[in-house]
């Protein structure tokens, strides 16, 4: 393989990195308050605000039903409006973002919902306000969860990047496509293979080290 | 400690109602509960599942709102109270859970801290008041664990720390020892009465355990189908129950009970020819211990025959029960005399 090739899959492994990475943390950062707000809306919950709720559940789950190919050109004006431009790894990051906020945000309310509804009882007995019971009780024990959901996320994220190529974003998916696909150049397409492999198990082992850690519910953990 | 000192606070049911709708249907939790819970002192509050004495307690905290009446903790009205009033009396009325409540993420330690966190008290004093509490609970050794590492009557130990945090006048446990075996419900007990004694404040309990009232509770109050059918000092309600739902939660406790072979064999009339009178004695006070049977053996030249009994304490006091018989013939002479005693007596039949 050349130098040039060699050259050519760091700067898309470089591009995909920071194509997930930008639009994972926008997306924990939006997704991270939409989906407490989901586990804490329903009526007669914490937030009580049933009808906005159901609004946001619809919202977030029609996000969801869009094709990640067809989200990517449909919102191209959107893009340009955010971007300035249409085209690029740069640009590719607003529709990856867009999918990843509802998508973190339902991982984000399951992991809510998990906690022990007797932990917020305990809590509102103490005198907690709704937002002092999310920060100091909800988030705290959900975040063995919320890890492991963002770890999901990411690792989808890698995923929906490979497809970016359709509005000129570039990475590892692109990479693949143009040189292992189009100009029929095997070599490349089983180094893109591996990379993404290798970038994936990375997340995944990170994700699940940082779960184990944060996660104090079996004594086994004691020191780990 | 701080608020070594504070007094507890009174709480007074006025005429509490609370319905709700479920699947269309009225459904009545609690029906017109009047009851005053003395401040300072142990209060049990005893019911079977589903008989609303989880919804009374939970009244006490605003965690459930009355649907009439009024909850008055401490002269303030807790049913009508809102936001920041609402929390206020929170933080003045601590509780302990059957489940203990307690978050897995944070050590023994960070979980006394969180009423304080909550409270707005300064880290320093936090860091210092939680020590004490966890000191004050036994646990100075296990600050830095997390619950998943405790066991049960460790983690309750823990709860009654936190509830204390923001030196409460009142502590609610629900069920709290429901969930322990028994030698550890005596030693969360025995730390529940120490802190009564040493601080002074009030404490409401909920059970199903008439064993716990016994121990720990200087007042009782039975609620069935949401109504309170008999309330009082555990001592009278022990010694002389008035309602059936009383006595059926006695028959556990107190363990006086005839024996089979005997009880199979009674009959309310005394059958034709010789036969034998069966008495319940209950003894009160400082007389419970006295040898009053041998010296009515002897006073009346009666043989006794003894079939069941036990001494029992409640508080300091101690009550027994015995149940003997007689010959019939001569019942009506050994009650007499036993009644003349201060005893109580009660004709349970005879047995040919």
């Amino acid at each position: 393989m050349s130098a040039n090739l060699i050259n050519m899959l760091m700067e898309a492994t470089w591009q995909t990195i920071y194509m997930v990475a930008v639009s994972a943390l926008i997306g924990a950062v939006c997704g991270l308050p939409i989906g407490t707000f989901l586990a804490c809306s329903q009526k007669g919950e914490l937030l009580s605000a049933p009808a906005v709720n159901k609004v946001l559940g619809t919202v977030v789950n029609a996000t969801r039903s869009v094709p990640f190919i067809i989200l990517v050109v449909a919102i191209i004006p959107f893009t340009r409006m955010i971007a300035g431009t249409s085209i690029g790894t740069t640009a590719a990051i607003v529709p990856l973002t867009i999918a990843a906020i509802p998508f973190i945000a339902r991982l984000i309310e399951n992991a809510i919902r998990e906690v022990d509804s007797g932990l917020i009882e305990a809590a509102r007995a103490m005198g907690a306000t709704p937002l002092q019971i999310i920060r100091k009780v909800l988030i705290p024990e959900a975040l063995p969860g919320i890890t492991l959901g963002l770890t999901l996320a990411v690792v989808s994220l890698i995923g929906y990047s490979a497809m970016v190529g359709a509005v000129g974003g570039e990475g590892l998916g692109d990479l693949g496509i143009r040189y292992g696909y189009q100009r029929f150049m095997p070599d490349v397409m089983a180094m893109v293979v591996v990379i993404l492999i290798v970038l994936v198990q990375l997340v995944q082992s990170a994700g699940e080290w940082i779960a184990r850690r944060v996660d104090k519910r079996a004594p086994r953990n004691r020191g780990a | 400690m701080q608020r070594d000192t504070m007094a507890g606070a009174a709480i007074t049911f006025d005429a509490v109602g609370k319905s709700f709708d479920a699947d269309g249907r009225r459904v009545v939790a609690l029906d017109g509960v009047d009851l005053e819970v003395p401040a300072g002192a142990i209060t049990g509050i005893i019911g079977r599942s589903g008989a609303g004495k989880s919804t009374l307690l939970r009244m006490v905290n605003g965690l459930e709102r009355p649907t009439s009446g009024r909850v008055m903790v401490g002269g303030r009205d807790v049913g009508t109270a809102r936001g920041s009033a609402l929390r206020e009396i929170r933080r003045e009325v601590g509780m302990i859970f059957q489940h203990f409540n307690l978050l897995s993420s944070r050590t023994v330690l960070g979980n006394v801290a969180l009423p304080m966190e909550i409270a707005g008290v300064p880290a320093g004093e936090i860091r210092r008041r939680a020590a004490d509490l966890v000191a004050r609970v036994g646990l100075e050794a296990l600050s830095g664990r997390y619950p998943a590492e405790l066991s049960g009557g460790q983690k309750q130990r823990v709860g009654i720390a936190r509830a204390l945090a923001t030196g409460p006048k009142v502590l609610l446990s629900d069920e709290a020892t429901s969930a322990l075996d028994p030698e550890t419900t005596q030693t969360v007990l025995r730390l529940l009465a120490d802190i009564n004694r040493d601080l002074g404040l009030t404490i409401l309990l909920i059970t199903h355990e008439m064993a716990v009232v016994r121990d720990i509770a200087s007042h009782v109050a039975v609620i069935d189908g949401g109504r309170i059918v008999e309330q009082g000092e555990t001592y009278d309600i022990f010694t002389t129950p008035a309602h059936a739902t009383t006595r059926s939660f006695l028959a556990g406790v107190t363990g006086v009970t005839l024996p089979r072979f005997i009880a199979e064999r009674m009959s309310s009339e005394p059958p034709a020819g010789p036969s034998r009178e069966v008495i319940r004695i209950t003894f009160l006070g400082e007389r419970a211990t006295d040898p009053l049977l041998a010296q009515m053996s002897g006073a009346l030249g009666l043989e006794v025959n003894i079939l069941a009994g036990a001494i029992e304490e409640i508080g300091a006091r101690p009550f027994g029960n015995l149940l003997i018989s007689v010959p019939a013939d001569r019942g009506a002479e050994a009650r007499a005399y036993l009644e003349s005693n201060q005893q109580r007596t009660e004709v349970l039949g005879y047995v040919g």
